[in-house]
């Protein structure tokens, strides 16, 4: 099933090399200049991450905690549109291998145009949706065929309330990796987890489901990039690596400092 | 009115929610009608409707206003229910429902604070614990409302993103019910949210035209009048106003939307002229954004229909054509409530001098029955009737 697929998505590829310790790393684009979302990106695949996860810009991000809605706010500031973003990313794709996955909200899609987004998200080199607002009915029903049809691999997001039968039917559904978030709660750092986030994680584990899993959500430094890296292919970076991008005064040395700070113990 | 299976009423509504509301959506989706339908819960609810909310609440025929607009003209006097609004109808139908689902603490989200009030309302007779959240700017020209919730045992958050305003209020309180899944219900206040809140909170608020319906029966003999009216933010009023009349096509519907300064003035909440369909805060409904999807910043001078949607069972009765959607300006919202004054001696909220603003823009034989919602009272709003001056 899906042979032709799998061999032709970035996705896929990287999860068949590596099956431990994948660091995906969020970022909004147009954070914290309107320019940047290219050389950001570049940054982040010279220093080690694996998937580069760019967040598309929304006024309401329901899901977000404060750092990324701070973002969010700051690129619309700056310009950052979603036709912008694509001409962005085709800039980007050449220079990177890394799957390129969008984290948006469904609105800014929905008004592009589902079929026509996807088309040029496609074209712009993109390899993966993250929507967080678009259920799996919805998606489902309306849209999953068309997302297919392009090669576009939607991941979904589990989290510690969802079923075993839901978590079932959505790695039927999947064909990329699934996102499992750590904790009830908006994207934001925490300091460690706690027991019960780590039993959720096995319980996750030995579900052995066919996609393979990273987990985001709390996952701001080593310790917890490699506690999570026990149970799953990797772990999600975002609000701590924005906070970092806001702070920063020269980005060249810090995303590196990052990344390896993270990563350091491979 | 009744919304499909799927959550949708024609093409607007669903539950476009993130994973981690799904249980507490799926519960909620399951559960509320059958709990609604149970003989315990219609017994407390009617009670408690009629002792503690003190329905059912006058029509009452404004004698003058008829004089002035030759027709009949009726008040739904929603303002005198307890808390002064109707927004009550809603919380004390969700406390009760919370309490059936196990529930112990009760979130909700305010623009002009009358929800909140409510809902605090029913969280002190409940014993519950509850959180507000409401935007800075609201907090800010609805101070008393703040207060009332304050004595009332519960706390006020502001939300200090976007807009300050409902929509950031409604963000805010839908974080917390994703970091607090479990033992949280959040009450929202209107025709709004993810399936199966719009379809819940009409049911609630239907209250008020069956109860149209029979004041009808005794005034006139039957209970059809020809024009229902309300006004509009998020629609929970209008609704409620509406629901026992959709299917009576000779009953014309009106909906009032808040044009602020002007519906092309950039300074406007009314929907149904600036918005297209879109999804925000778990529906797909008409949606005030830019072209790249972005949800624009509404205005108006009432806090309360300060919203850049509507409810998605209004998308669709607008989109169908079984509602006529008219809007009144800032201006003429106040100079209606300041003749409703003077003409009945009811100072109305400013949300509901919306819709009797409506009256100018309507022609009417003289013999047209018109039942206007009034939805609510304008104690809350005396501030700002006293900065517009003008009377």
């Amino acid at each position: 099933m899906e042979v032709i697929e799998r061999k032709q998505n970035r996705i896929n590829t990287l999860f068949e090399k590596n099956k431990k310790g994948l660091l995906s790393v969020y970022y909004t684009a147009g954070f914290p200049a309107l320019e940047d979302t290219v050389r950001v990106g570049k940054l982040l695949e010279e220093a080690g991450a694996d998937i580069l996860e760019i967040g598309v810009p929304f006024s309401d991000p329901v899901a977000d905690g404060s750092v990324i809605q701070a973002s969010n706010k700051s690129a619309l500031d700056n310009g950052m549109t979603l036709r912008l973003l694509l001409k962005q990313v085709s800039e980007l794709r050449p220079q990177v291998k890394a799957p390129i996955i969008l984290m948006g909200y469904f609105n800014p899609i929905l008004q592009f145009g589902v079929k026509a987004f996807c088309e040029a998200a496609v074209a712009a080199g993109v390899d993966g949706l993250i929507i967080p607002d678009l259920p799996l009915l919805e998606y489902q029903e309306m849209y999953k065929a068309t997302f297919e049809a392009n090669g576009l691999q939607n991941i979904f997001l589990i989290a510690p309330t969802t079923s075993e039968e839901r978590i079932r039917t959505i790695d039927k559904v999947s064909n990329g990796f699934i996102y499992a978030v750590s904790s009830s709660s908006t994207t934001g750092a925490k300091k460690n987890f706690s027991k019960e986030q780590r039993a959720y994680f096995e319980r996750l584990q030995k579900m052995k489901l066919k996609n393979p899993l990273l987990i985001g959500f709390g996952v701001s430094n080593h310790d917890t990039f490699a506690a999570v890296c026990e149970y799953s292919a990797g772990a999600i970076v975002g609000s701590a690596f924005i906070s970092m991008l806001k702070e920063s005064k020269n980005l060249e040395s810090d995303i590196p400092e990052f990344v390896k700070s993270l990563k350091a113990h491979r | 009115m009744l919304v499909d299976e799927r959550g949708y009423y024609g093409q607007f509504g669903g539950a476009f929610i993130p994973e981690m509301l799904f249980p507490n959506v799926e519960e909620l989706r399951t559960s509320y009608l059958s709990v609604m339908e149970s003989e315990s819960f219609k017994k407390e609810f009617d009670l408690l409707l009629k002792t503690f909310v003190g329905r059912p609440t006058p029509l009452y025929f404004a004698s003058r206003l008829s004089d002035k607009y030759n027709a009949k003209v009726y008040l739904k006097r929603e303002d005198l229910c307890h808390t002064g609004a109707h927004k009550v109808n809603n919380t004390v139908g969700q406390i009760i429902l919370a309490k059936h689902l196990g529930k112990n603490k009760i979130i909700a989200e305010t623009g002009a604070g009358q929800h909140g009030v409510a809902t605090a309302t029913v969280c002190a007779l409940m014993g519950m614990e509850c959180i507000v959240y409401m935007g800075q700017v609201d907090i800010e020209r609805q101070k008393p409302n703040v207060e009332r919730m304050r004595i009332l045992g519960a706390t006020v958050v502001p939300a200090m993103s976007g807009s300050m305003t409902l929509k950031d209020a409604t963000n805010e309180a839908m974080r917390h019910w994703i970091s607090n899944p479990t033992d949280t219900h959040y009450i929202i206040g209107s025709v709004v949210g993810p399936h199966p809140y719009p379809d819940m909170v009409a049911r609630f608020q239907s209250v008020i035209s069956k109860e149209i319906r029979s004041q009808l029966i005794e005034e006139q003999g039957n209970p059809y009048p020809d024009y229902v009216i309300a006004c509009v933010g998020g629609g929970s009023n209008a609704a409620g106003a509406y629901y026992h009349f959709v299917e009576e096509e000779h009953v014309n519907l009106i909906a009032v939307e808040a044009a602020g300064k002007g519906v092309d003035t950039g300074e406007s909440a009314a929907t149904t002229v600036l918005g297209k369909p879109g999804v925000l805060h778990g529906s797909k409904t008409l949606l005030m954004q830019t072209a790249d999807g972005q949800v624009i910043e509404p205005y108006s001078i009432s806090a309360g229909l300060d919203y850049p949607g509507i409810g998605p069972m209004h998308a669709h009765l607008f989109d169908i054509g079984r509602v006529r959607f008219l809007n009144a300006t800032d201006d003429e919202a106040m100079n209606a409530g300041i003749a409703l004054s003077r003409l009945e001696g009811i100072i109305p909220a400013i949300e509901s001098a919306h819709a009797i603003a409506a009256l100018d823009k309507l022609a009417f034989d003289s013999d047209d029955v018109v039942v206007i919602n009034l939805s609510g009272r304008g104690d809350k709003d005396l501030d700002t009737y006293i900065r517009y001056g003008n009377y």
